[in-house]
């Protein structure tokens, strides 16, 4: 028995303190990894904006065709994903279980089409000629920036489509609990979170006017 | 039956949230395409991000709902070392030319 556990089952309590959060050590523990990992985005983000406006010849490749209708439709998946998510939480802290799988495999299923809209706008990307540190028209660290910063977020939806699979199963076969839903929710929503500032830095202030 | 009617419902109380969401990324769309000055462009989507990762931090990741110390101990912090992070990154990026305290 952990100690956070004898807390509340009474025994201990005499050296235990309450959480001063009052939540499980597993969500706190949660929301610092997401903290860590807003501020890991936050510097990736304050040095794309540096060299972006420190450059006289960044490129503006982005073309509403292809590019940012790929983009919007992007983003309207991972909000909904968000969406499913948050019914499947609230399904998981009522107990219904059939309803917390179809939300968590909705949720998965976008997570799955959000990669594979990804990957598609990479897969453009490449075919226009744009590389790690060349591209057919400017500044050569566009490539590098643009691929790392959407690539750490492609890499976190891919970690969050897994880690749902795995809760998914063992929510359903009674071996985790709501709560571990919960926490995974909070990931996925910090992934969508992290995407409404991508979307703006990266994709929108370079578009072809 | 109560937890069956609350079942039913999981969506519908974010479903506001969630079009709010919707209308901030459309208008930042929109506003990418009206707007070519950058450096009006760029302060309005920063200012729209903002608002959207305010609202989905408070209402998807429910900190709305919890105790305020822990808003307290993490959101604060997490800005300190943004502002603080942007602060040293210009800093060193301006001392790779060898001109402390240029113009």
């Amino acid at each position: 028995m952990s100690e956070s556990e004898a807390a509340i089952h009474g025994h201990g309590t005499a050296y235990v303190e309450e959480s001063p959060y009052a939540i499980p050590s597993r969500k706190l523990t949660m929301w610092l990894f997401i903290i860590s990992d807003a501020v890991t985005f936050g510097a990736l983000l304050m040095a794309y904006g540096y060299l972006r406006f420190a450059s006289s010849d960044w490129p503006t490749p982005f073309k509403l065709s292809p590019s940012i209708v790929n983009v919007m439709l992007m983003t309207f998946v991972l909000l909904t994903s968000s969406l499913t998510m948050l019914g499947a939480v609230d399904a998981a802290k009522l107990g219904d279980k059939a309803k917390t799988a179809r939300f968590m495999w909705s949720t998965i299923l976008l997570g799955v089409i959000f990669a594979g809209l990804h990957l598609r706008e990479w897969l453009g990307m490449i075919a226009e000629g744009v590389r790690l540190f060349q591209n057919p028209w400017g500044s050569a660290i566009f490539g590098a920036s643009f691929f790392s910063i959407t690539g750490l977020h492609l890499l976190h939806v891919l970690c969050g489509v897994i880690a749902l699979i795995v809760v998914s199963r063992k929510y359903a076969s009674g071996r985790l609990t709501a709560g571990h839903v919960e926490t995974t929710g909070l990931y996925w929503h910090f992934v969508d979170l992290v995407w409404m500032f991508v979307v703006p830095l990266v994709y929108l202030t370079n578009i072809q006017h | 039956m109560a937890a069956a009617a609350n079942s039913k419902n999981v969506i519908a109380r974010y479903l506001p949230v969630y079009f709010i969401l919707l209308f901030i990324a459309a208008i930042e769309f929109f506003a990418a395409f009206r707007i070519t000055n950058i450096q009006a462009l760029l302060p309005m989507l920063l200012g729209l991000a903002l608002c959207s990762g305010a609202l989905a931090l408070l209402y998807f990741m429910h900190l709305v709902d919890e105790r305020r110390s822990l808003f307290l101990s993490l959101i604060p912090a997490t800005i300190f070392v943004l502002i603080m992070m942007n602060m040293f990154w210009s800093d060193s990026y301006r001392l790779l030319h060898m001109k402390p305290f240029a113009h």
